[in-house]
């Protein structure tokens, strides 16, 4: 912790205003008065004891008022505490609500598009056909944010499920790199892929390991401006396979790689190079790679390209 | 002619589902609540149910569990077509005896009627 950490943790009533609570609520602020309160307490007892020493019911009276005090600041800041986490339980429960109604409608939509494209009805025109594209692509971004969203708050509830099973991560990653083939070739990014040979098995979740290494991947090719490489490495470091993904795209500024795998962080870089993005693919990814017993992490350079790394245990 | 029963409250997909069924040449009957699902299930005899979670009057689940225990209709195959996806929703329609379990928003429209037809044969 440098020492702009240590002022910014210092600014209280900045913290407080981020919480919406009055000062008086503010589980920080309580926290320093009873500090301060504890502080003087325990200079006046032992002056006043040293002084009344004839008289200890003075210094007793005085003990029993600092205590009274004390816990009922303890209870004020025990209650913020309840609020802090009520809030936090109701964002996430808004979130998931809102993410159930909005995905009926938007399979709705996807579903009449594909049957309108689909020709079954009637034949399209070229034109039409531009048109109905642009409403599957908007849909399909729609959907894509409402499914995050729904991970998002899974993951902050602790009920994102995980159905392990023995799965080969080579496989998995060569059905994903066919996967972006056409995207990569639009984008002008050659994908190569080495893996070291006869590669064991992991016991992982396949749907949930599958959008990790999708984010990574999606990234890479995402954040290559104009031409480039993207190369992936698999291979087996002790009882963990190592995943490698490495692009040179615009890279990660150095003051915002702290932040990378906050939720809703974009990078100042990123946003500038690609507007679209909801800054949750990479806080989806750590999420599941550490409750799969994995680790991830990167190093980057900014205008040089990434480099983002994932281990996932054997067993 | 195969008959499907479509259990779903939402008009926009009983449409979509009604045109794209009919042109398979199959015939559809729909039911927009459990209710009237459970009851067309056993006086219309249906070759297949497709059926949504999120019901009005009566929940999917009690659908699932009313069809699989009563004798007239426990032999129909029931594909589950929802966007519920809740730890312990798939295991819970599949344990109640669901041929297959189908997450809307992971499937597009031809891969929904491949999994009608394959579940028809």
């Amino acid at each position: 912790m440098n020492v702009k950490e240590i002022l910014a943790q210092l600014n209280i009533i900045a913290q407080c205003k981020r919480y919406g609570f009055s000062l008086w609520q503010c589980p920080q602020f309580l926290f320093l008065i009873m500090g301060i309160i504890i502080g003087i307490a325990a200079i006046t007892s032992y002056a006043i004891a040293t002084r009344y020493i004839a008289d200890p019911q003075l210094a007793a009276l005085m003990v029993f008022s600092i205590t009274t005090i004390l816990f009922i600041i303890a209870n004020i800041i025990t209650r913020s505490f309840e609020r802090l986490a009520e809030a936090n339980r109701m964002k996430s429960e808004f979130i998931s609500v809102v993410s159930h109604q909005l995905r009926s409608p938007l399979s709705n939509l996807r579903w009449v598009i594909e049957l309108l494209m689909s020709g079954r009805f009637g034949k399209i025109e070229e034109k039409q056909t531009e048109y109905f594209k642009i409403l599957k692509e908007n849909n399909a971004r729609m959907e894509e944010l409402v499914s995050d969203l729904l991970t998002v708050s899974r993951i902050e509830t602790a009920t994102l499920p995980l159905k392990k099973k023995e799965i080969s991560l080579e496989e998995l990653i060569r059905e994903l790199i066919s996967e972006f083939e056409p995207f990569a070739k639009a984008s002008n990014v050659e994908i190569e892929f080495k893996s070291e040979p006869n590669l064991p098995k992991i016991f992982a979740d396949p749907f949930q390991i599958r959008l990790v290494i999708e984010n990574l991947l999606d990234n890479a090719i995402r954040y290559i401006k104009d031409k480039g490489k993207v190369e992936i490495k698999l291979g087996k470091r002790g009882e963990s396979l190592y995943f490698e993904i490495k692009d040179n795209g615009v890279g990660i500024p150095k003051e915002d790689q702290k932040y990378i795998f906050q939720k809703f962080f974009r990078s100042e870089n990123a946003m500038r190079y690609q507007t679209q993005g909801s800054g949750l693919g990479l806080f989806i990814a750590k999420a599941i790679a550490e409750k799969s017993g994995g680790k991830i992490g990167f190093k980057s350079e900014e205008g040089k390209g990434s480099t983002f790394w994932l281990t996932l245990p054997l067993k | 002619m195969e008959k499907i029963l479509f259990i779903e409250d939402e008009s926009a997909l009983q449409k979509t589902f009604g045109d794209i069924l009919r042109q398979e040449s199959y015939k559809m009957i729909s039911a927009l609540d459990g209710e009237t699902g459970l009851r067309l299930a056993k006086s219309q005899n249906p070759d297949l149910i497709l059926l949504d979670l999120i019901l009005p009057k009566i929940h999917g689940f009690e659908v699932l569990k009313k069809l699989k225990e009563d004798k007239e209709t426990k032999n129909i195959p029931v594909i589950v077509l929802t966007n519920l996806e809740g730890v312990g929703d798939v295991d819970k329609a599949l344990g109640l005896g669901a041929t297959t379990y189908l997450v809307k928003a992971q499937y597009s429209l031809e891969e929904v009627v491949e999994k009608i037809k394959k579940a028809l044969k």
